[in-house]
């Protein structure tokens, strides 16, 4: 299952989701799927970027 | 004077020298100046230097940026990871931390101690609101970053004005709405900063306060909780607060009060101008466009950035609001202001004064030409302005007030 798991990177600020760990401050724990992230999610560092601008840039 | 360099395959040898270096700081004086109305009374033991501090700052500080005029000196792009890890910009946030709580509570112990003239009270306390609502601004630079350090110095900072909130609602907020109609921080057009405030106070703390619910919801952790970052903040404000009551009596009622409710208001005031009129468009999936640079407005002037940290920068904040300070750049034909803040928020206290500079640049600028369809109206001011200005559609204004 591991290898499904991708990062997804903002283009603005650099801020990267990797669907492995989540992200414990904003509240998905680990294994949360971007796609599940809500609509309208925004990038919790500059909330500049939408969900659908964010960019694959790995693995785990 | 320290200068960056680096040798790249494309420009060669690329050099950099800041020559606001050294006077960054002068973001060290900021805080201090109710201080120099404290030092002048306790030395002369005329209450009239109490006054001082005001003056400094509404009529010295709007000199200053006319005398010392603007700077348009940009880093190189390439240079900016040196500049960003320079320790010593990120030190002056740092130590701006500690002189907000010298002034605070040497102000709290002078008001609390001297026995002074009501006036002389007023003159000190609302000098020391203002110098405390640029704490706000400090804890604006820092709580953008992604440090825990400056995350927590942010919380620290802005325990002093009693505006624990501002980091949230600004941060997730603020920047995700920023120039829209649904954003309680961006003026319309035709809205005064008085009537702008009653919209901004209570929405900012709202929005905070429905964020951080969210979020710990998602955690699954309750609202009331050490980890509700919003009471965080609050929790040293209230030990600091009290502390003070508990120290000096019920005068120290009267301070706090008016001192909150002034360094609140000099944050109204930086959001009042930063954004007035301003207003991104929304696209076909129903989005705004993401905020670009013409979405801010810029002053450029050398006095008040160096107080504020560049925060006059304001374009460059906007679409990249993780950039720190010293990094932040200056870009041509921005919709910009025609002084520095200090001068701009004298402004904007006369809102006839204001109308009559701002709404004349807003229409004017490249990306608007006159167009009320791209402009962020008041709707209570809506025909008044269609009236004088004229040449939007109804149908296009309608649906723009129709989502306010």
């Amino acid at each position: 299952m591991s290898e499904l798991l991708q990062q997804y990177q903002c283009p603005g600020c650099g801020y990267c989701y990797g669907e492995a760990e989540g992200d414990d401050h904003e509240g998905y724990p680990p294994g949360f799927a971007f796609a599940e992230l809500p609509d309208d999610f925004v990038c919790p560092d500059c909330a500049v970027r939408y969900k659908e601008d964010f960019l694959v840039v790995g693995s785990g | 004077m320290k200068t960056y360099s680096i040798d790249t395959p494309d420009a060669g040898h690329v050099t950099y020298t800041d020559h606001k270096r050294g006077w960054w700081m002068l973001s060290l004086a900021n805080p201090l100046i109710p201080l120099v109305g404290i030092a002048g009374h306790g030395l002369t033991g005329s209450q009239l230097w109490l006054l001082v501090p005001l003056v400094m700052m509404f009529i010295m500080g709007p000199g200053l940026d006319w005398l010392f005029g603007e700077d348009e000196n940009n880093p190189p792009e390439v240079l900016v990871p040196q500049l960003e890890n320079d320790a010593y910009y990120r030190l002056l946030t740092y130590l701006t931390v500690p002189l907000h709580y010298l002034t605070f509570i040497a102000v709290a112990i002078w008001v609390g101690t001297q026995g002074l003239s009501w006036w002389a009270f007023i003159g000190l306390t609302v000098a020391a609101g203002f110098a405390d609502g640029f704490a706000i601004n400090t804890g604006h630079e820092l709580g953008h970053k992604r440090t825990k350090l400056e995350t927590w110095l942010a919380k620290i900072v802005l325990a002093v004005p009693a505006y624990g909130h501002f980091w949230i609602e600004h941060n997730r907020g603020h920047h995700r709405d920023v120039a829209t109609p649904d954003d309680p921080a961006s003026a319309r057009m035709g809205e005064s900063i008085y009537h702008f405030a009653r919209r901004e106070i209570p929405g900012a703390f709202d929005r905070a306060w429905m964020l951080e619910h969210e979020r710990l919801c998602r955690k699954g952790v309750p609202v009331w909780s050490l980890q509700n970052e919003v009471l965080q903040s609050y929790i040293i404000t209230v030990v600091l607060q009290v502390g003070l009551i508990a120290a000096f009596g019920w005068i120290m009622l009267p301070f706090l009060l008016i001192h909150n409710v002034f360094a609140w208001w000099v944050l109204t005031s930086a959001n009042y101008i930063e954004h007035y009129g301003l207003l991104r468009d929304k696209q076909p999936d129903g989005k705004y466009e993401r905020c670009q640079p013409h979405h801010s407005w810029n002053a450029n002037h050398k006095y008040s950035n160096l107080l504020l940290f560049h925060l006059q920068r304001h374009s460059d904040h906007h679409a990249n609001p993780t950039r720190r300070y010293q990094s932040l750049r200056h870009f041509p034909d921005l919709p910009s202001l025609p002084i520095g803040y200090y001068g701009m928020y004298v402004v904007a206290y006369i809102p006839a004064l204001w109308f009559k500079i701002m709404d004349a640049r807003l229409l004017a600028l490249p990306h608007i030409k006159g167009d009320l369809n791209k402009i962020n109206i008041d709707p209570a001011k809506r025909d008044a302005i269609l009236a004088r200005y004229g040449r939007a559609s109804d149908d296009a204004l309608s649906a723009q007030a129709s989502h306010v």
